[in-house]
């Protein structure tokens, strides 16, 4: 059924035309249309649509709660801090199987860097509905006023560069789709490079993240504000990252279950086992960094505040127990407790990431900021456009499904 | 010619952005130090009448709305600078009586705003004003995260929203003219010039007067010190001003993680592929044995 374009000479006429088939047959839809996601996502899909239009007629303002106090809310705050730490399983699982050699974990390459990719293209997209004038987005980048003692700045540049960086890691089962062996010959050939930019880009922009509240220092409160930051937020997006590989993979492979063969159904047991593992080192690396912060930072007297609980609430039941939880498991081979390890941890990072962006933030301000039901359901829209497009490439490319056997090496 | 010279090598220079990052920040602050002395403004609470001259000047030097007359000083109620003004004057009831306070831009003299302005919309002059540009910027509302006093306002309902800041008149003060609201002052509330001479003025008057005035002089080394210095005549937390701000410049913040950039852009490379090797050589060796 693959496009043969490449192996038979065809002439020009028939060559556009079997593009043109190629098109038509694969941009339709595969699969029943009428599925429960379907019917959520389509409606929120168009309302959020609406309401972005509006946004950009009247202003921030008409659909936000944003206020002169609270800059940055959900849009950033969750979509763009929270998701891109979700996507950090790319790189760390690039690190694994490119880096240190793990040859288990090839399986799950592709899948990642793709949802690593599409998080990208998403959740660091959903910026530019947040800024005012994002048609002046082209100044930081091409040259005319880098503002380059800005950590938004380092931030923005290496969005743009680690998805270069991911895309070139992804393009060989574009190539594979499309057929042309040549271009994936040459396309495979930059992985290794791609893979060091990627996990050096990662690395930096995931503490840029965090770097980017550095200077927000009295507006932060004290239990989430320190100069550790940037540390926390790179060792938390490692297993916040991995969490969403479990995640994310085991509904995956329920969805597509007919794209997976039997042996890869088994080792993904094994490497779902070995990513506990690595969540429970870096979990408890991260803990140890968290309480360092809190006693450099002589915050014993906030414990017993409103605040303080809520701190001690994410540290212990966020982060602690889901820490045991993977310990445990990974002891036992308990697959299910995995993958509720993996969900507390999702829920830990969402807390951990809006307690320093939004609720710590102003956090004794008169007004608070929370956000509309139009920014939640902008925020809905994004991530259902994007599990569409992923769908949609699983369904066409060879990311779970073995790649085509001219393209084993 | 040579603009283009020196934009092309700037484009050079961003294959390692980072790299660049950390040496320019330090170029700057060092220039910014030693070249000129800032201009500044000193505002002497203890003469002001609180009869909102300046918000008038500023709203027809700056083409915003006339104030609203509806909406004068109170004690009790606190007045803030919004997309439609950018400058306003409160009220205190403090243990010497009723104290105006004048609020706006300090003119830091290492901005936060500035610093975090990735388009350099945000930029402080060699003068002293920081100033705001509107081509140049993009509206992602960093500077109004960093800023320490919150100064810098959007305007969250119109679909080209610009920042709002006081610029010191900056046109004007290119023109060797006074600030607006410095001009239109009619209880000499306000004096304008170098930051050296205004600190000295400041530090005369309270020498001269020491019950009178509080024994500080707000700006001079708060955030690094300001291009707005404030006299006044009780401590300054009692007449609303943020007294937790540090005294290092805000920018100072970043700085270590800014400058440990290059070095990771240097490091993990090489650190990665040293690993890489190396792993691969070992499983090269294992399967070996293994045939
Ligand atoms: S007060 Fe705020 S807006 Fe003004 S120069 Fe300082 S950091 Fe910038
Ligand atoms: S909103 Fe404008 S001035 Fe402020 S940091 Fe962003 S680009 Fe710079």
């Amino acid at each position: 059924m693959k496009m043969s374009s490449s192996d038979i000479v065809l002439s020009k006429e028939n060559d556009r035309k079997s593009i043109r088939s190629f098109l038509v047959r694969e941009l339709k839809p595969k699969g029943k249309l009428f599925t429960p996601f379907n019917l959520i996502s389509v409606p929120v899909i168009i309302m959020g649509i609406i309401i972005i239009v509006i946004r950009f007629a009247k202003g921030l303002g008409a659909v936000t709660n944003l206020t002169q106090e609270t800059p940055w809310g959900l849009w950033i705050g969750f979509d763009v801090v929270t998701g891109v730490a979700f996507a950090g399983g790319a790189y760390v699982i690039t690190f694994m199987v490119y880096i240190l050699n793990l040859r288990q974990y090839h399986t799950i390459v592709r899948v990642t860097v793709l949802n690593g990719f599409l998080a990208y293209v998403f959740y660091a997209g959903a910026l530019l509905l947040d800024l005012g004038k994002p048609w002046n987005v082209i100044n930081p980048i091409i040259g005319n006023s880098f503002g380059v003692s800005s950590v938004l700045f380092l931030v923005a540049w290496h969005f743009l560069l680690y998805m270069i960086a991911e895309l070139i890691e992804f393009s060989p089962a574009i190539a594979e789709w499309l057929g042309a062996k040549r271009a994936r010959k040459i396309l495979s050939g930059m992985t290794l490079g791609a893979v060091i930019l990627g996990i050096t880009l990662s690395t930096l922009h995931q503490s840029g993240l965090g770097a980017l509240y550095l200077m927000a220092k009295e507006k932060i409160h004290p239990l989430w504000y320190s100069e550790f930051i940037p540390i926390l937020f790179f060792v938390s997006s490692i297993f916040a990252g991995l969490s969403m590989v479990i995640f994310e993979g085991s509904i995956s492979y329920k969805v597509f279950s007919d794209q997976i063969s039997a042996k890869d159904h088994k080792s993904h047991h094994n490497i779902i086992h070995g990513l506990a593992k690595v969540c429970t080192i870096t979990m408890f690396v991260y803990l140890f960094l968290q309480i360092l912060a809190f006693v450099h930072g002589k915050n014993y007297e906030y414990l017993g505040t409103r605040m303080g609980n809520w701190y001690l609430a994410e540290m212990l039941g966020f982060v602690l127990l889901p820490m045991i939880l993977f310990f445990y498991s990974y002891r036992k081979r308990n697959l299910l407790i995995i993958k509720v390890a993996a969900i507390v941890t999702m829920l830990g990072i969402i807390i951990n990431r809006l307690n320093v962006t939004i609720i710590g933030y102003n956090w004794d301000a008169a007004v608070q900021y929370y956000p509309t039901w139009k920014e939640i359901v902008v925020t809905l829209t994004i991530i259902f456009i994007e599990i569409w497009i992923f769908r949609w490439i699983i369904n066409r490319m060879p990311v779970l499904r073995e790649a085509p056997s001219w393209a084993k090496y | 010619m040579n603009l283009n010279r020196r934009n092309f090598l700037k484009a050079l220079g961003l294959t390692g952005v980072a790299v660049g990052a950390g040496k320019t920040l330090n170029a700057t602050s060092v220039k910014k130090d030693s070249d000129k002395e800032f201009y500044a403004i000193l505002y002497d609470s203890t003469r002001c009448a609180g009869c909102q001259g300046c918000e008038w000047e500023c709203a027809l030097q700056h083409g915003l709305p006339d104030p609203d007359l509806e909406d004068i000083p109170e004690v009790g109620k606190i007045r803030k600078t919004d997309e439609n003004r950018r400058t306003v004057i409160n009220v205190y009831s403090t243990s010497k009586g009723d104290v105006y306070v004048k609020n706006s831009c300090k003119h830091c003299n290492q901005p936060a705003c500035a610093a975090a302005c990735l388009t350099q919309a945000m930029h402080k002059t060699e003068e002293g004003p920081v100033i705001w540009r509107d081509r140049k910027c993009m509206g992602c509302r960093y500077c109004m995260v960093s800023c320490p006093y919150d100064i810098p306002k959007f305007d969250y309902h119109s679909s080209n929203p610009d920042i709002q800041k006081c610029d010191m008149c900056w046109d004007r003060v290119k023109e060797g003219k006074l600030p607006a609201c410095v001009e239109g002052c009619p209880a000499g509330a306000l004096s304008f010039g170098l930051r050296r001479d205004m600190i000295a003025e400041a530090r005369k008057r309270i020498n001269d007067n020491p019950e009178l005035y509080h024994d500080h002089i707000y700006g001079e080394h708060e955030a690094g010190g300001t291009s707005v210095l404030y006299l006044s005549p009780v401590p300054f937390e009692e007449i609303g001003f943020n007294t937790s701000v540090m005294n290092k410049p805000y920018p100072e913040l970043t700085k270590g993680f800014l400058y440990s950039v290059p070095s990771i852009f240097v490091l993990w490379p090489a650190m990665l592929l040293g690993i890489q090797k190396a792993t691969s050589r070992k499983n090269n060796q294992t399967e070996d044995e293994n045939e």
